[in-house]
């Protein structure tokens, strides 16, 4: 029906836009929400939800219990639910999906689900129905075979896992960190700072593990449940394996003071987990025996930590190392890597003996167009226009010929460049070049790539 | 003996920090950024003091690579391994252009020792100069600002200096297209690209600078130096003088009245 007619019919009808990326936005919010109930949650875009609580449900009572409360949460966000337990995840989705009628149990339950639920293409879906095969049961006892040889092999795979005889794995919207410890209160707690306290007793103990295990944490995150049903998590990287508690909230505190959106606890948190999602090995470091460790280390420690803090604070692609690639194309010939990752260094070109830099100290990406006046069309610049002001070429060196990497693109494009090095009246230098050459284009443009010291 | 009250723990401690924060004449000679230029170096009592705060305007804003050069050459000729902190605004690389490592690595400088910070503002660039300066460990912290730096007044540059100081950081404010306002650094240089000396087939030579110390703490400012860098020797020296030799402004009238007296 058209929205005119809709409207026609419900004058007073509300109408919002579809917007799928707010929706599976909202869809992770309450997948990271779920994380209460079990660590592992998959996302069934758009619109669905996939639970694994083996071994999970006793915390609830039951399973009965679990979806109790799940749907309690969910509906004070205004979620209607549909719920079904399954032995694998692709029966329960069925069943959650397409189930109609009542059953004494699941294996029955499966076996009553129409055959839409295979979720095949429209014509194999008809087809099927044609054929008198209106459920999975129906299907179920014919030979597989002869399903494959008609409706193709994703027929057979797909009615294998509903009816659990292939595996049908769980794709976990956050991996299962190899360290977490929760806490849940009575209460929820309705102050930041309170929960920052229990964060640092949640960490002290993730610690006192890792130190068991000998490895040091990378990556931490810690995770707050609200009352309401939806949660927060919180991300501090460290560029080394740590165990220090103390630095490790350190980070935390710098995180939580740069957050854009303050961590809200609304009606309370009502459970936060502290996880140590990446684990680096790490031994016990032995100090000296008059005390104190070497200086070196100290020094070393002191600069890993100021990486630490500022990528908490900044981002990680705001505290850069520079990376030698191994390609002409001037641009790409480094990389800026976050620092907190520590690439292994790549040798860098050694200068020539005796040669002033051919390479500028600041390089502009993209380079800047100028305006250019040379004396022969292919000739080196005479004057040039660059943010308005002119200058004149008192001396040059070029060109330097670049060629596109033909090697690496399948159509051969890519113009030459003609680099060259100049100098103004004035003694500043600087990197031109242009854009192709007269026979692969008939006005080629110049630009500016960057500037000598 | 135990002291009797904390406030003359205190003030002992006051005191220890002031005979330790002695004039120029009290660092030993490793504690300075040094050129590898003679004359420059015994002008300024041996180089740029460590752990301490030095200016760099550029003279205009198209000497600001000049300026970025030189704060950048000197650091890296001092502790080979020691990492670089670089402090610029995310739209310096609009401005000035992305730091490029190829053309450190050309000048003899080790681009592996850059440690990039890119902050988004004015009061986050102050905020992280603060938390780099109090860090050691670093050759040096440089700071790049474009324009006028209002956060950056008295209070806020006696708070970098002190903690610049207490962790031994050599703090290199790089101040681009700036005019040189009041502030509590050991020394202010103005900093300008100078015409290099000609290679073979007239083609730029080795990088040249136009250095100006406009303000010294611990001695008389004026001084002028046209330095060139040498990367083989992995130091600045004299221009080497081809054809058009231009004696330098402070020198020339230096001369006469050297003469006047004689």
């Amino acid at each position: 029906m058209p929205l005119a007619n809709a409207r026609a019919r419900v004058p007073e009808l509300l109408t919002v836009a579809h917007d799928p990326i707010a929706d599976h936005a909202w869809l992770d919010r309450l997948a990271l929400g779920c994380n209460r109930y079990t660590p592992l949650v998959a996302l069934d875009a758009p619109d669905g939800l996939i639970l694994d609580i083996a071994g999970a449900e006793h915390l609830f009572g039951d399973e009965a219990g679990l979806v109790a409360d799940a749907e309690m949460r969910l509906a004070r966000l205004g979620m209607s639910v549909r719920h079904a337990f399954g032995p694998t995840a692709d029966a329960a989705r069925a069943l959650a999906r397409y189930q109609t009628r009542p059953a004494p149990d699941e294996a029955a339950a499966v076996r009553r689900l129409p055959v839409a639920a295979l979720e095949l293409a429209p014509e194999a879906t008809t087809a099927l129905v044609r054929a008198g095969l209106k459920s999975i049961g129906d299907l179920a006892g014919r030979p597989m075979a002869n399903i494959a040889a008609r409706f193709g092999g994703d027929a057979t795979t797909a009615l294998r896992r509903i009816l659990g005889d292939a595996p049908s794995p769980l794709d976990p919207r956050i991996a299962l960190p190899p360290i977490a410890v929760e806490r849940r209160f009575a209460e929820p707690l309705g102050s930041t700072a309170h929960a920052t306290k229990v964060l640092a007793e949640l960490a002290a103990e993730a610690i006192e593990e890792l130190g068991e295990r000998g490895k040091g944490g990378r990556h931490f995150r810690a995770t707050f449940f609200r009352s309401d049903g939806l949660a927060r998590s919180i991300d501090v990287e460290t560029g080394h394996p740590t165990r220090d508690a103390g630095l490790v909230m350190r980070l935390f505190a710098e995180r939580m003071d740069s957050l854009t959106d303050p961590l809200d606890p609304g009606f309370g948190f009502d459970m936060i987990r502290f996880a140590v999602p990446r684990l680096d090995p790490l031994g016990a470091t032995q100090l000296k025996l008059e005390g104190g460790e070497v200086r070196k280390s100290i020094e070393d420690g002191a600069m890993n930590e100021l990486v630490d803090r500022m990528t908490t604070r900044l981002g990680r692609r705001r505290v850069q190392r520079l990376r030698a690639e191994d390609t002409h194309i001037p641009e790409q010939a480094q990389l800026a890597l976050p620092a907190i990752t520590a690439p292994p260094p790549m040798p860098w070109p050694a200068p020539e003996p005796g040669e002033p830099p051919a390479r500028p100290f600041h390089l502009f990406d993209p380079p800047q167009p100028i305006e250019v006046i040379a004396e022969v069309p292919d000739g080196p610049p005479h004057r040039f226009r660059w943010r308005r002001a002119m200058h004149a070429v008192r001396r040059y060196e070029g060109p330097e010929r670049i060629a596109a990497e033909w090697w690496r693109r399948r159509d051969n494009a890519g113009l030459t460049r003609d680099y060259y090095r100049v100098e103004d009246a004035q003694g500043r230098r600087f990197w031109l070049f242009r854009h192709g050459l007269y026979d692969e284009k008939p006005d080629p443009r110049w630009y500016i790539h960057g500037l000598f010291a | 003996m135990r002291e009797s009250s904390p406030s003359l723990a205190g003030l002992r401690k006051r005191v220890a920090r002031l005979a330790a924060s002695g004039g120029p004449a009290s660092l030993p000679a490793e504690a300075r950024l040094t050129s590898g230029h003679a004359g420059f170096d015994a002008a300024l009592g041996g180089g740029l003091a460590k752990g301490k705060t030095h200016e760099f305007f550029a003279a205009d804003a198209l000497d600001a690579t000049s300026a970025a050069a030189f704060a950048a050459l000197l650091a890296l000729r001092s502790d080979a391994h020691a990492p670089l902190i670089w402090l610029r605004t995310a739209d310096a690389a609009r401005r000035i252009g992305h730091i490029y490592a190829p053309g450190i690595a050309e000048l003899g400088g080790s681009p592996d020792r850059l440690l990039i910070v890119e902050v988004p503002d004015a009061k986050m660039l102050l905020a992280c100069a603060n938390d780099a300066a109090r860090c050691t460990g670093s050759a040096a912290v440089i700071v790049e600002s474009w324009g006028r730096f209002p956060l950056l007044d008295l209070t806020a540059g006696r708070r970098l200096a002190l903690g610049a100081r207490d962790a031994g950081t050599t703090l290199l404010m790089l101040r681009l297209n700036a005019l040189p306002a009041p502030s509590i650094a050991e020394t202010r240089w103005s900093v300008a690209a100078a015409p290099s000396r000609a290679l073979a087939a007239d083609a730029p030579g080795a990088p040249a600078f136009d250095l100006e110390l406009l303000r010294w703490r611990a001695g008389p400012a004026g001084g002028r130096w046209r330095l060139d860098w040498k990367h083989d020797e992995h130091a600045f020296g004299e221009p080497a003088l081809s054809r058009a030799v231009l004696p330098l402004p402070a020198r020339r009238a230096a001369r006469p009245h050297g003469a006047a007296a004689a």
